[in-house]
């Protein structure tokens, strides 16, 4: 076995050691693993060690460069906090004095120790053993530089929902080209689909609408709608994008949007998407009046010309003679600097969650049928009535947090239900004057004007029962409940089990990620959480970025959202777009896997695993390349590579092991003994 | 073979099964060059020398000592210590003084089920139940003979060595171009490689050197060989499930087995500066299953027959693991009784 030679006696190295406040010092005895530090690895090249309150603040990092300067430090190991943190502060402090930032190491003596010990004088032995294996592993350190690639001004949003609506406006008002692309026929996403936005109960039409003209005719857009992105390749500022443009079967440049072909086809479909199933669409239609484009799609599986082989009724009609039955699908490959997904959510299939009788109970309703169904331009037109299409409901129970908050479903919480169940009971209120339940775990309305709007349907008269539905059902017990809807609830506050018939129930659906988040996820090169939302680079300070450089997440595609975080997250997006593109080049992390060529033998073990397509394979040289502009230093190849022909900066073999060495503490024995090379 | 003052040559055959001293010979005329060249004043296999004689040369009198086997018991290991001492240039010659081959896979057996295996199982005769013994007194006074000890160690993990030859055994081609450069570096033509290095081997994995048409790889099952019907001559056998040992096997070999329709077995050790082969290749074989989920994952490393054997069939005394914890117990447990007396 190899031991490896330490390079001590060559490098100057400082080690500075953090109090955090009582954070580490309340645990971890500070001053004491600095002395350590400076006695027992000067062997090992350490000419200072001191201990500070707050490493982190500036008069912390002037002490650094203080002894950069001074003491002419070639190295420099803070134990404090996660790299996560503050490695880019003490780098930037680093290059302030002159050294190379990445000869700078940061261990962690805070999260890995002394926010999970208690025993104090192990936590104190086990800091020393970290900032040891943090000097072993220093003395591996090179001088880096920062790579450059310039930015592609144009940007792709996918997805044009509210979120993709705000973004792509914002970075076209500001002058720079963006694609818009949506898989439906028409952007505007859920939105789209309510009647009222809740707590204002401003019309999601009246607001929405304006945006989507916007969107329609500003002349930095283009929107691909009935579109989806096939193919990612590339890097941050330099991304190769593939979208596939479904056959509309429509001549976009003559459709006058007139409609004459919906009144004329014959043929009736059931709206499970726009109109929840609550209405019916034509075979050739646009999902919505105010639909953004205005040009209607043939939906060829319901078609009776794509089926049958006759009727072209639409064609017949058409007075501009748009009707193309030949179109083909069209691929388009577009370059963009920068990618937003802001590809929403789906609702869970509320026929799951068995007890709540949906889909077997004809007077359950999901929460985005209500939506429809209280909608002016709905299917009622605004009428909210039973599933007969007639009856007005008398009593109405709204259950809260169908399948959200249930470790059988969802265990998070889906963070609009509340709201939405409160304006689903104001609304039937109005509307109807019902009786109205609401059954909740707890109510959660912590925005601007939420908790108002809570006291304002409580006033109004809602009856709230705190409790989760145990089952719905037409199981009629006692006198009251025949031919009408049971709901079985233990209320927690009374005490007592209830029995609570009703006409009506209207379910608070969980979000849940698209159906094909994952996939959409592994395309974009970023990864999802393990209930399938997209994971943002930092869950407070960077919640819109991603892991990979350059793909912002926004909306409900990274977790459930309200409209004003998703308009705000798309801004925020737009702003760190603007930002790069108006700077012209990014510095990348240099911290990048690469090759050695001599070594490849080029068995092909890596190629498919980078997860952001890095790897190139020559055929000519039989041999694997990695493209450091790809390349996110994840490792994954580096461990892969079974003839340790790749490399990671920053994580090679001698810093690994010799950081282990310095954690066992191997480096305390003889120096003859420590730094024999017996290869 | 008479004494003067050329270098002097030397070679031992330690725990191996001596493919390697057939290997050196194979080199056919180029053994005239070592004759011509050398003064070989220590090679058991090829002429007669006494334990006396050599230890009665100076210290770093021998030029250059090819030392072949594992150490596997205390003759061994003395051998290795005196010939350490008496050479400028000790060579871990083939698999087993490199890292341990497969005298290194008994590191899996306690010496008890060793000696079980070899002299009380059904294939040998013993009816005595005679096992070996350290001492024993005959007739003619007391005998010795070496104790084998409970972990066989490679060359290195006793003594340092200067250079490493890989293969099971060392290819004839290689040994003829190694000879070579010592040759060319006595008379100082060419410069030796830095010590620690491996020597007679190529710079990358059998792969390299391997004609076979290599595509993406995604593993659904591992199989053996001699299960499948029949192979594609000229695919990739990794990619037809066979597991194949090339991806982390180094290269030198000129990858004869995968030309001849057999997995490489990794005879060759692992690439430069890697440090655990078996890590390696099992590292890489997980990499290109075809499975995202664990229990498939699982399911798929299941089928790969004979794990250890697999990836560790020559490498496991040179491992970072290098035994079964019952036997490093027992190699504990011997050291700290040495220590006590």
């Amino acid at each position: 076995m190899k031991q490896l030679k330490g390079q001590s006696g060559q490098e100057r190295v400082g080690v500075y050691v953090c109090h955090c406040g009582s954070n580490i010092a309340g645990v971890v005895d500070v001053q004491q693993v600095a002395e350590w530090a400076a006695e027992r690895l000067e062997r090992r090249g350490v000419v200072i060690a001191r201990d500070y309150r707050f490493m982190c603040s500036s008069l912390g990092q002037e002490l650094i460069e203080k002894d950069i300067k001074e003491l002419g430090l070639t190295r420099i190991v803070v134990a404090a906090c996660s790299p996560h943190l503050h490695e880019q502060t003490f780098r930037i402090a680093c290059q302030r004095a002159g050294l190379n930032p990445y000869l700078c190491e940061l261990v962690s003596i805070r999260e890995q120790n002394s926010w999970v010990h208690e025993d104090k004088n192990a936590a104190t032995e086990k800091a020393k053993a970290i900032v040891s294996g943090g000097v072993e592993r220093v003395l591996w350190h090179e001088p880096l530089e920062p790579l450059h690639v310039p930015i592609h001004p144009a940007t792709l949003v996918v997805g044009g929902g509210i979120a993709g609506i705000q973004a792509a406006l914002e970075i076209a008002d500001a002058g720079f080209p963006v694609y818009l692309v949506e898989r439906e026929p028409s952007i505007g996403g859920h939105m789209a689909q309510f009647d009222k936005t809740f707590p204002t109960l401003d019309c999601a039409a009246c607001i929405l609408t304006p945006r989507m003209v916007s969107v329609g005719t500003h002349p930095h857009i283009t929107m691909l709608t009935w579109s989806e992105v096939t193919d990612v390749q590339g890097y941050v500022g330099n991304f190769t994008v593939t979208v596939r443009k479904k056959a509309r079967y429509i001549k976009t440049d003559l459709c006058t949007g007139c409609g004459i072909c919906q009144e004329k086809c014959p043929k009736k479909v059931l709206d499970e998407d726009f109109e929840a199933g609550l209405g019916y669409r034509k075979a050739i239609y646009t999902p919505f009046p105010q639909a953004v484009p205005k040009y209607p799609v043939i939906d060829g599986s319901n078609c009776t010309y794509f089926q049958k082989g006759t009727c072209r009724a639409c064609e017949k009609f058409c007075p501009t003679g748009a009707i193309d039955f030949e179109q083909q699908d069209e691929l388009l490959t577009l370059q963009v600097g920068n990618i937003i997904l802001a590809t929403g959510f789906d609702l869970l299939d509320a026929r799951r969650i068995a007890q709540y009788g949906y889909g077997r109970l004809a007077n359950v309703f999901t929460s985005l049928e209500f939506e429809r169904l209280s909608n002016a331009a709905g299917p009622t037109d605004g009428n909210i009535v039973l599933r007969d299409g007639v009856t007005t409901p008398r009593t109405v129970g709204i259950i809260h947090c169908a399948g959200s908050r249930d470790r059988n479903f969802n265990n998070y919480c889906s963070a609009i239900c509340c709201m939405q169940s409160l304006k689903f009971a104001h609304l039937v209120k109005e509307r109807t004057g019902a009786t109205v339940y609401n059954f909740y775990i707890d109510i959660r309305t912590p925005a601007k004007a939420y908790d108002e709007f809570y006291q304002r349907v409580l006033e109004e008269g809602t009856i709230f029962v705190r409790g989760r539905v145990a089952e719905v059902t037409d199981a009629a017990r006692l006198p009251g409940e025949e031919n009408r809807l049971i709901i079985q609830v233990e209320d927690t506050l009374a005490g007592l089990q209830r029995r609570i018939p009703v006409d009506m129930v209207i379910l608070s659906v969980s979000l849940q990620p698209r159906w094909d988040a994952k996939e959409v996820a592994k395309r974009f090169g970023i990864s999802c959480s393990s209930d399938g939302w997209i994971i943002e680079k930092h869950p407070k300070l960077d919640p819109i970025a991603t892991m990979t450089e350059g793909v912002f997440a926004v909306g409900c595609a990274q977790g459930p959202k309200d409209i004003p975080s998703s308009v705000a997250q798309g801004a925020a997006a737009a702003a760190r777009v603007l930002a790069r593109i108006q700077q012209q080049e990014i510095a990348l992390e240099p911290v990048r896997a690469s090759v050695e060529e001599s070594r490849c033998s080029g068995c092909r073990i890596c190629n498919n695993l980078c997860p952001f397509n890095a790897i190139l394979f020559h055929e000519d040289r039989m041999v694997s390349e990695i493209n450091a502009a790809l390349c996110q230093g994840c490792g994954t190849c580096v461990a892969a590579c079974p003839a340790g022909a790749i490399s990671g900066t920053v994580f090679s073999n001698e810093q690994i092991l010799s950081q282990i060495e310095g954690l066992l503490l191997l480096n305390q024995s003889e120096p003859t003994q420590a730094e024999m090379v017996t290869a | 073979m008479s004494a003067n003052n050329k270098p002097k040559f030397a070679m031992y055959w330690a725990s191996g099964c001596g493919g390697c001293e057939i290997a050196v010979l194979n080199i056919h005329e180029k053994i005239l060059d070592v004759d011509a060249n050398f003064e070989v004043v220590f090679w058991p296999v090829a002429m007669d020398a006494k334990y006396k004689d050599v230890e009665a040369l100076p210290d770093g009198a021998i030029t250059l000592t090819l030392f072949n086997g594992g150490i596997r018991n205390s003759e061994n290991e003395a051998l290795a210590r005196l010939l350490r001492r008496k050479s400028q240039i000790l060579v871990a010659f083939g698999s087993c003084a490199c890292e341990g081959c497969i005298p290194g896979l008994a590191n899996l057996s306690t010496r008890e089920s060793i000696f079980e295996a070899a002299y009380a199982s059904i294939s040998t005769d013993n009816p005595a139940g005679t096992q070996p013994q350290v001492t024993w007194n005959a007739p003619e006074g007391e005998l010795h003979i070496p104790e084998f000890h409970p972990v066989l160690r490679t060359l290195d993990q006793i003594v340092p060595v200067d250079y490493y030859m890989p293969g099971c055994p060392p290819e004839s081609r290689q040994i003829a171009i190694v000879i070579d450069l010592v040759l060319q570096a006595l008379r100082g033509e060419a410069a030796l490689p830095p010590p620690g290095s491996v020597i007679g081997a190529g710079q990358s994995t059998v792969c390299d050197e391997c004609p076979r048409v290599r595509n993406l790889k995604t593993i659904k099952r591992f199989t053996r060989i001699q299960a499948l019907g029949s192979i594609d001559p000229k695919l990739c056998l990794l990619e037809q499930g066979i597991p194949c040992n090339g991806p982390a096997t180094c290269s030198g070999c000129g990858a004869l087995c995968p030309k001849a329709g057999a997995q490489c077995i990794g005879c060759y050790g692992p690439a430069q500066d890697v440090l655990d082969y078996g890590a390696r290749l099992l590292s890489a074989f997980a990499s290109v299953i075809d499975g995202k989920d664990p229990s498939e994952i699982e399911r798929v490393l299941d089928t790969l027959p004979d794990a250890v054997g697999q990836i560790y069939r020559f490498s496991l005394a040179g491992s970072l693991l290098r035994a079964s914890k019952s036997v490093l117990v027992e190699d504990e447990e011997k050291h700290h009784a040495a220590h006590q007396y």
